[in-house]
């Protein structure tokens, strides 16, 4: 017997609602078939299932809200039946026992495993206050957040405007200002930037263009993702992520593609295997992926798996961007607008199309010194988008 | 004028006598003994054999007589000697007195007066030191009462026969020797729970022998500077949940204190309200100490470690605020 | 022998019996017809235990009954349509619609109930008779029970506590020989109750409960003897119900031969007969007070049958008493 539990589909996301079920009991399902809609509170997500099976029992009902990790249906492995299934031990959900609890002499109340704990007052007050309770630390038993936490982060920040209605932009910004505040409240930053020279590159793409109807062109932006991922090959500790003290390097560059949302907000989906792709493919995969990122259809292996994030705000005109990372991601690539610039070549002083290209990266896994040859690294690479 | 609970009782009981010749005293001891806790000594002699009826051991008939006696016109007060004893009489109570204002559509009403020690603490064992007042705490047609001061134990007895319905006062066998000051004129309400302590950081909730550990436990905690508020319920049925509310509304934080076993215990009631109508107010998951889930043993150790005490109230409030 | 009652008196206590004996027929038609539910106790065979019983006390004295109470209700002057629309569960019910069959409270005329734990009445009896001792009131409190409650501890404390205290207490022991389905012989030691109840050094007398003449005879007796201060009082009533213990009751423990026999002994028709062959009773006057009876109770059907529910608003009424918090 499998069971599927609600994955995490992002650092930030700690319950989802079913939406909707994809399958029903007797279905014969693969892996990668997207078997539910689940609402996180950034959009409505595909949630794929990486097991084979027959599904067996649906666990949780439409517009339940449930935690991550907890079991939504049940399958059957090949050749089981109902009633020779094995049954796994029922784990409610990840069990992450806090240290505290398990030293305490005195039986501690079950742990609201997977939840953070924040006290109801709390919670209330917070509301009140318009203070983001996920940013808030907690200074109660086994980190629980208490109400005398919540009025000291508001009197850290009184600025913050009491929000009215709850709604999905409101989820959402709580979300990003949970995974952001996270971040750089765990992660020590450190920040690089490069101007790199993108006249071969300009000049490429256009050649490269040329005669290609409207829809099927070439954008810079997937120029820029494949020499990342491609950098990255040789710079392993900028790709994976820190997890419980230590860094596990990814096996393949799945780079998250931040795309900012019409109607506010942002998400950071992933294109697979980017550095085994060719640009066309990268450039069909893009195009959907932001449409379906505006749709609110995205899958949840899109949002659950970036190893890196890149952002070209670009189009928006800012020159240098230096980005947040996006936990528990140790790296971040950024792109500007591209701008001709003076520039010296060959001793001469000419003209230049520049991008700066910037690095916000995780000092607990990589220095300065490996961040700078990633960028040089990066920077040479856009000077043979040929081999791109 | 300093005096102790069992001066008290019997104080407010011979008011009683002399105030209204309907009064009469009826159980076990009560007469020639002079009261299994000396309440009553000296007034068999002066209130005579019929007013101080030494009854037979015969719980079940003498409290049932006691209900007869009141739907007669007297205003019967009973004593039974201990809560455990209480048990053999429990048909009467819970089937009678409680049930025969409402089975009869109103036309009867039953005021009595039950008094019964509980609680324990003097190695007694298992048959005479149990806490079962939220077994009547359970009953609608019948009001609880748990004087756990010397104000309330001379104070509560007059309004208690003044009230037309069945009302069971439990006097804590601890605190008889207690000392301390009635209320100038004596008297008292039997509707409302009471503020003993304010604080800021805590609400102790708690009733009848329990009090004094409490505000033991209070004092103690005031030295580490946690400043604890200390309610004492008074009455167990109805409970006064607005003064609990109003004190967890400004602490946020609930501790039950309660010599009952936490299984279906009145600590678990007020939590439970607690949860249903101040569920966003709490800071913290309210806690309750209670009697560890044993028959009362005897070894003194062993009833010590049983029972709530002010170490372990205190320790209950450290972990609610992590200290 | 002769009936000693002059003719009214004599037709009064077969018009009361009549009367409880239609009414309840008309209950057991009522149940079937899902007009009155739970439990239904009827008291069809005993009618003269009570008739004979009431007719030896005064308005002043107390009554406590138990769940196979319908008949003391009505003898004791409970109007029939209060007790028929309390069966239907009726606001104008004698209580409320809050107790059913099995409460029936009446303080107009001293009835404590309609009390459905076997020998819960018995500690009952004898506070209110301490009560009015206590007080001064030469009054009685007959207290009815079944041989059943006599196994109970609470018989054995209130017979006690009212020998002990000389207490004006009645007991009237309804003895119909079945305890719901078990016998007298197989629930008790002793089967004759009146030595078990002299234990208690009370005075104690047999009768015979199928004959009104022989029950009020011997209550008139027991009555006196409390009334005049000389402590409780122990009168066994040997009698039979014809109809199984409940609506519930299948009946599976009784010979039918049995209860042929007690019914050929019934309080109505011995009665009657008597009456009729000393010449205080004509048909005609039994057909007269038998139409009697049988109107009374249509009209006590038509009234519960249109008696008010109570609102449910008023669920948590009486409770406890209004007003009466501190």
């Amino acid at each position: 017997m499998i069971e599927f539990k609600l994955p995490s589909l992002g650092a930030d996301m700690d319950e989802g609602k079913l939406l909707e079920w994809k399958i029903r009991p007797g279905d014969r399902v693969s892996k990668g078939q997207v078997v539910a809609v689940v609402d996180t509170s950034k959009a409505a997500v595909d949630v794929e299932i990486w097991s084979e099976g027959t599904v067996f029992e649906l666990l949780v009902e439409s517009g339940e809200t449930i935690p991550v990790g907890t079991p939504m249906a049940t399958l059957l492995e090949a050749g089981e039946t109902p009633q020779n299934a094995r049954h796994s031990p029922h784990t409610a959900a990840a069990p992450q026992a806090s240290v505290a609890a398990a030293a305490s002499s005195t039986p501690e109340p079950a742990a609201g495993v997977g939840r953070r704990r924040i006290s109801p007052a709390a919670r209330k007050r917070a509301e009140e206050l318009g203070v983001d309770i996920e940013t808030v630390d907690g200074s109660g038993p086994d980190g629980a957040v208490t109400l005398a936490d919540v009025e000291q982060a508001a009197g850290a920040s009184r600025a913050a405007a009491p929000q009215a209605a709850i709604d999905r932009q409101a989820e959402m910004r709580r979300a990003i200002a949970a995974a952001m505040s996270r971040s750089k409240r765990e992660i020590p930053h450190y920040y690089l930037a490069e101007p790199v020279p993108m006249r071969r590159a300009t000049a490429w793409l256009a050649q490269a263009n040329a005669g290609r109807p409207i829809a099927a062109r070439l954008l810079m932006a997937v120029v820029q993702l494949k020499a990342v991922a491609l950098a990255l090959k040789t710079f392993p500790e900028m790709n994976g992520f820190f997890r419980d003290g230590a860094f596990q390097p990814a096996a393949a560059a799945h780079v998250g593609v931040a795309i900012s949302l019409r109607q506010g907000g942002l998400v950071a989906p992933a294109i697979h295997d980017v550095g085994e792709k060719s640009l066309e493919q990268l450039m069909t995969e893009l195009a959907d992926l932001v449409k379906r990122a505006r749709a609110g259809t995205l899958r949840s292996s899109e949002l659950a798996d970036p190893t890196i994030t890149v952002t070209n705000l670009g189009e928006q005109g800012v020159a240098t961007v230096y980005g947040v990372i996006y936990p528990p991601q140790v790296a971040l690539v950024g792109f500007g607008r591209i701008i001709d610039q003076p520039w010296v070549e060959d001793g001469a002083l000419g003209v230049m199309p520049i991008v700066t290209t910037s690095l916000a990266a995780d000092h607990r896994v990589s220095d300065g010194h490996r961040g700078a040859r990633f960028l040089a690294e990066l920077r040479e690479l856009l000077q043979q988008p040929e081999k791109l | 004028m300093k005096m102790t609970y069992r001066e008290a009782v019997r104080q407010a009981m011979h008011e009683a006598l002399v105030a209204d010749p309907r009064v009469f005293l009826m159980g076990e001891d009560v007469g020639k003994y002079g009261g299994s806790y000396a309440c009553s000594l000296g007034f068999l002699e002066e209130f005579g054999p019929e007013r101080i009826r030494d009854t037979p051991l015969s719980e079940l008939g003498f409290v049932g007589a006691g209900i007869g006696a009141a739907l007669g016109g007297l205003r019967p007060i009973v004593e039974v000697m201990t809560v455990n004893f209480s048990l053999l009489a429990l048909d009467q109570i819970v089937n009678t007195a409680a049930t025969l204002r409402h089975m009869s559509g109103g036309q009867f009403s039953v005021p009595l007066v039950v008094r019964m020690a509980t609680g324990a603490g003097r190695q007694l064992a298992a048959q005479h030191s149990h806490s079962l007042e939220n077994w009547y705490a359970h009953i609608p047609g019948i009001k609880v009462l748990a004087p756990a001061t010397v104000a309330d134990a001379r104070g509560m007895l007059a309004p208690a026969l003044a009230d037309p319905d069945p009302v069971i006062i439990f006097e804590h066998a601890q605190l008889y020797n207690l000392e301390g000051e009635p209320a100038e004129d004596g008297h008292c309400d039997i509707a409302t729970a009471a503020l003993h302590r304010e604080g800021a950081d805590v609400s102790l909730v708690t009733y009848g022998g329990s009090l004094p550990k409490t505000l033991a436990a209070a004092g103690q905690l005031a030295a580490e500077g946690i400043a604890a508020e200390v309610i004492d319920l008074r009455v167990l049925r109805p409970l006064d949940m607005a003064t609990i509310f109003h004190s967890v509304r400004k602490t946020h934080k609930a501790v039950v204190v309660d010599e009952g076993w936490k299984s279906g215990s009145l600590a678990a009631e007020v939590l439970a309200r607690l949860a249903e109508e101040c569920f966003y107010e709490l800071d913290a998951p309210p806690a309750r100490v209670c009697s560890a889930e044993v028959p009362i043993p005897y070894a003194r150790h062993l009833e010590e470690a049983a029972l709530p005490q002010p170490a372990r109230i205190v320790a209950a409030v450290r972990r609610m605020l992590g200290k | 022998m002769t009936v000693p009652y002059d003719k009214p008196f004599a037709q009064k206590l077969l018009f009361d019996m009549l009367r409880i004996r239609r009414m309840e027929e008309k209950c057991a038609e009522l149940y079937g017809a899902q007009k009155i539910r739970g439990f239904l106790h009827l008291y069809i065979g005993e009618e003269a235990c009570v008739v004979g019983v009431l007719h030896a006390l005064a308005p002043e004295d107390n009554i406590v009954a138990t769940y196979r109470e319908h008949g003391h209700a009505l003898a004791r002057g409970v109007p029939m349509n209060a007790i028929m629309a309390e069966m239907f569960g009726k606001r104008s019910g004698c209580s409320g619609g809050r107790g059913g069959s099995m409460h029936l409270f009446d303080a107009a005329t001293r009835l404590y109930g309609g009390n459905a734990i076997v020998g819960g009445g018995l500690p009952l009896a004898v506070g209110l008779a301490l009560a009015d001792r206590m007080l001064g009131r030469r009054a009685v409190t007959a207290c009815f029970f079944g041989e059943g409650a006599m196994a109970e501890g609470a018989f054995h404390e209130s017979m006690n506590l009212a020998a002990l205290w000389r207490l004006p207490v009645l007991f009237c022991c309804e003895n119909n020989l079945y305890a719901m389905g078990t016998a007298l012989a197989r629930s008790e030691s002793q089967t004759d109750l009146c030595a078990k109840a002299a234990s208690y050094a009370m005075p104690t007398l047999k009768a015979d409960g199928m004959d009104v003449v022989a029950v009020h005879e011997a209550a008139k007796l027991a009555a006196g003897h409390v009334r005049d201060g000389l402590g409780p009082f122990f009168l066994e009533l040997q009698t039979y119900r014809y109809r199984a213990h409940s609506m519930f009751d299948p009946d599976l423990y009784r010979d039918k031969a049995e209860i042929e026999d007690w019914k050929a002994r019934g309080p109505l028709h011995t009665f009657s007969a008597r009456l009729k062959a000393e010449g205080k009773l004509t048909e005609e006057e039994f057909l007269a007070l038998d139409a009697r009876a049988e109107a009374e109770v249509q009209a006590a059907v038509d009234f519960a049958e249109a008696a008010e529910w109570e609102p449910v608003q008023d669920l948590l009424k009486d409770v406890h008493t209004p007003g009466a918090a501190p």
